[in-house]
């Protein structure tokens, strides 16, 4: 089928990409209905609103930028999208504001995906450590020099 | 908005299975301790509008910045 879409207008996209958050996202409770698209872009994803062409959100694969991040959400929030650990697919929304190098993820608010069903929700991390804020670019860096420090 | 007054180990029900209790008033700090059924989430409410505003400045992306980041990742593989 055919949506139209924030980033790529018009798109091709099929079922198995519809994403369902019964609660939709905090601020956004409304709009339940979306669809994962692949970025033409490094390693970004879109969840982009199935309804609304003009809402879309960047997604990122948390690992991809911070060594050992582990997904550290509560027993009800798997209960939540009918998953256990280890059958959710799970990403962090991305802030893309005019400076490239304050690209920022919020590893706070994280996006679980149940694998088989594609019910989704946005927990709240249960460690502390996590901010809605972690700058991508400053995060590379450290990880580039902890790469050489390992080397 | 319904205000009541409470001492230290005393609480509050709301509803049949959750009660709020004050456990410490120390200065202007007062420590609470919540029982609720595991349904019921209880966060501080600075974490929901931290989410949430933060949400709402992601749906904002700005397109032409994800190419320009999105090519510094290319390099570095």
């Amino acid at each position: 089928m055919k949506i139209k879409t924030k980033p790529y207008g018009e798109l091709e996209v099929n079922e198995k990409q519809k994403i369902h958050f019964p609660d939709g996202l905090f601020g956004f409770e409304e709009v339940k209905q979306y669809f994962l698209l692949d970025s033409e872009e490094g390693p970004f994803y879109w969840l982009q609103s199935a309804e609304h062409p003009e809402l879309a959100f960047v997604l990122i694969d948390p690992r991809v930028f911070k060594n050992n991040y582990t997904l550290s959400v509560g027993d009800d929030d798997y209960r939540a999208i009918d998953a256990r650990k280890g059958e959710v697919i799970d990403f962090a929304i991305v802030t893309v504001p005019e400076d490239p190098e304050k690209i920022s993820a919020n590893l706070m608010g994280p996006i679980i995906i149940n694998r088989k069903s594609r019910k989704a929700r946005q927990a709240i991390s249960e460690n502390d450590e996590y901010t809605v804020k972690h700058y991508i670019m400053e995060e590379m860096k450290g990880r580039k020099e902890d790469l050489v420090e390992t080397a | 908005m319904l205000v009541l007054t409470r001492k230290p180990n005393e609480s509050i029900m709301i509803g049949d299975d959750v009660e709020v209790s004050v456990v410490e008033v120390k200065g202007d700090q007062v420590k609470l301790g919540i029982t609720a059924p595991k349904s019921i989430k209880v966060h501080r409410k600075e974490i929901f509008l931290a989410i949430q505003k933060e949400n709402i400045d992601a749906s904002r992306p700005v397109i032409d910045r994800i190419g320009e980041i999105g090519g510094i990742f290319k390099k570095r593989k």
